[in-house]
């Protein structure tokens, strides 16, 4: 059809628009750059995820001590003696590649918990937030008992009940999974929260009338809006599962020697703090700092991604 | 006002009626078990005339958006039946929903609230393309193209996000996604009582330009009395939920009939100081009263200043009867008499 331009009679039109476009995702990269703390925040990250990933290949080519490997002359010694940068425990492990390996168990049960998480809450506060009514109702009370729980307890319980033999990853397993079950229930709760206000919002009413599905509904325009909170929140979650998990190996019913993790060495170190604070400080240290970092990033990205915070 | 003069009326009074709602309900229940409801749409019968623009006016909280959602079927009715096109759409589901759903579209109030932030224009636009498949891909790019020239943007901006937009180039945007799928009908609610006077101009000039173009239906909502009247055929005024009056456009304004719509006129000033000084206008009484439990009889007779009360108006609810010109409907007992 002919499509005559239906200007205005009399007002120009406004072609002035600022030249560079500047999509959601890049904006909020700007700002989370400027945040120093949430920079510093990934940075350790980074530098752990790739300390996780090649101190294998160092202890193979005797970079670093065996984390294993018991070495009789040189129990507990300071920092510094014998080649042990960081000392030695209790049975003249290095504490060193300790940390290294331990790295490994960390960062995996905090990040696949997540990975676990993400589906169940996002189904859950999805269907539950879009369908209301008795499905909410159902689903929510659910929900509800859920959080009852006290968080430890239950993991404890599942994992002392639950115990898989095998290589420290599959020893992970009822570790994943039991913390994962007490965790997705935030998540489920944020995102219905999340849905129910999107839902009133004029857009999915103007989405709803040019004909999309419900389906096309959530994907397209519910779980773009809402993924904001949803990242900071699985951000957040991620020092959480790595504390449980620490504690859990403190408490001894987490992953078994000889896989060396963060909580164990602590727990382990506990019995000689006095004459070898050592084997305690720096384990300690390295949980602190996961956590902070973690907690740095989730920080930063609940300011960059709010465009509240735009200047 | 130049478009008070534009007399008579486009739309003759014999054209075949689009929308057709008999006796539409809408109530939102309000917790508790004594089964009470906001009677939002108490009881309307409205006709949309093929081409006309209908206005819509009344005070916030009387029904007029509610009203418009269950028009476009975005809200189901609690009872009646909403006839569009010789097809009652209360009854429709899926696919003939969606048949519906295409030649019928919305303009929203506020221009900010009505675009997904997260997505760009281009794909805002190709949205009701996309849902109703028509042509292929590359045909849809070029038709979001067209459609922001049809409505005066650079069809350059496909890649931008509506957070770049001013207002009146947000709300040309949804009116471009109005008319994407070629409808018949468009519902305006509110379209321009975000937008400041002169950006508000240019929308209903260009909303006028469309509907030469494209010979489209509109039902246009707004309080703004001057903005209806500048823009409508006929006019019809609600009051908690139920339509009191209807006529052509320069009956209503000439010679009300309902008591309350002479008082809506009164409050829009005139541009003459000297008329404005000695003018009187109507003041109403009270509140609007709660749509919850509306009034016996007449629900106007509250505030009205012509009820009698104790008698008929307090008793018996007045129907929609021809008063004054013709074509003029008004719900009172002593339609005129005021």
């Amino acid at each position: 059809m002919a499509l005559p331009v239906a200007a205005v009679e009399g007002a120009p039109i406004d072609w002035e628009v600022p030249e560079q476009q500047v999509g959601l995702w890049s904006d909020a990269w700007q700002r989370f750059r400027r945040n120093r703390l949430a920079v510093l925040g990934l940075g350790i990250v980074i530098f752990l995820v790739g300390v996780a990933l090649i101190s294998p290949l160092l202890v193979h080519f005797g970079i670093i001590h065996d984390p294993i490997k018991q070495q009789v002359e040189s129990i507990e010694t300071p920092p510094g003696v014998n080649g042990h940068l960081f000392g030695t425990d209790i049975l003249g492990r290095d504490t060193l590649s300790r940390l290294m390996l331990g790295s490994q168990v960390s960062l995996t049960v905090g990040l696949l918990v997540q990975g676990i998480i993400f589906p169940i809450g996002l189904a859950i506060g999805l269907t539950a937030g879009y369908f209301g009514g008795r499905i909410d109702n159902l689903l929510m009370r659910f929900t509800d008992i859920w959080y009852a729980f006290p968080d430890l307890l239950f993991v404890l319980v599942v994992v002392s009940v639950w115990s898989v033999n095998g290589p420290w990853f599959v020893q992970l397993i009822p570790i994943f999974g039991a913390i994962a079950l007490v965790n997705w229930v935030g998540l489920a709760r944020l995102v219905r929260g999340q849905v129910l206000s999107i839902k009133e919002k004029e857009y999915i009413e103007a989405a709803r009338a040019s004909g999309s599905s419900p389906l096309k509904l959530i994907l397209k325009h519910m779980l773009p809006n809402s993924l904001g909170p949803i990242i900071v929140t699985l951000t957040f979650g991620i020092p959480n599962a790595i504390f449980l998990e620490a504690v859990l190996s403190f408490l001894g019913v987490g992953i078994r020697p000889p896989q060396p993790t963060w909580g164990q060495m602590v727990a382990d170190g506990t019995e000689a703090i006095y004459a070898n604070p050592t084997s305690v400080v720096f384990p300690a240290f390295a949980i602190g700092f996961t956590l902070l970092a973690f907690s740095f990033i989730g920080d930063g990205l609940r300011d960059a991604l709010d465009p509240r915070m735009r200047r | 006002m130049q478009a008070a003069e534009r007399a008579p009326a486009r739309v003759a009074a014999t054209d075949p009626v689009l929308v057709h709602i008999k006796g539409a309900y809408k109530h939102f229940p309000i917790g508790g078990f004594g089964g009470l409801a906001v009677r939002a749409v108490d009881g309307v019968d409205l006709e949309i005339r093929r081409g006309e623009t209908l206005g819509l006016v009344g005070e916030s909280g009387c029904g007029k958006s509610t009203l418009a959602r269950l028009i476009t079927a975005l809200m189901p009715v609690t009872a009646g039946s909403i006839m569009f096109d010789g097809q009652d759409i209360t009854r429709l589901r899926g696919g003939g929903m969606r048949r519906v759903r295409r030649k019928m579209q919305m303009i929203f109030q506020d221009p900010f609230a009505s675009l997904d932030p997260r997505m760009t224009v281009g794909d805002i636009l190709q949205e009701p393309l996309d849902n109703f498949h028509v042509g292929s891909v590359r045909e849809r790019r070029q038709r979001v193209q067209e459609l922001l020239r049809l409505v005066g943007l650079n069809p350059n901006f496909t890649n931008r996000y509506p957070h770049e937009f001013s207002g009146g180039q947000r709300q040309r945007i949804g009116i471009a996604r109005a008319l994407a799928v070629n409808p018949s009908f468009i519902v305006c609610d509110e379209a321009v009582s975000a937008l400041d006077v002169s950006i508000a101009a240019q929308i209903i000039n260009l909303l006028q330009d469309l509907q030469r173009e494209f010979q489209l239906t509109y039902l246009f909502i707004a309080h703004d009395l001057a903005v209806v009247r500048h823009l409508s055929d006929r006019i019809a005024v609600m009051y908690l939920g139920k339509v009191v009056e209807t006529a052509d456009r320069n009956d209503i304004y000439d010679h009300p009939q309902h008591p309350y719509t002479k008082a809506l006129l009164s409050s829009i000033p005139v541009p003459d100081p000297v008329v404005e000084r000695d003018r009187a206008p109507i003041t109403l009484k009270g509140e609007i009263p709660s749509p919850v439990n509306p009034p016996s009889g007449c629900r106007f007779h509250p505030r009205c200043p012509i009820a009698r009360v104790p008698g008929v108006c307090s008793e018996v609810e007045p129907p929609l009867e021809p008063h004054g010109a013709q074509d003029q409907v008004a719900a009172c007992h002593f339609a005129g008499q005021a």
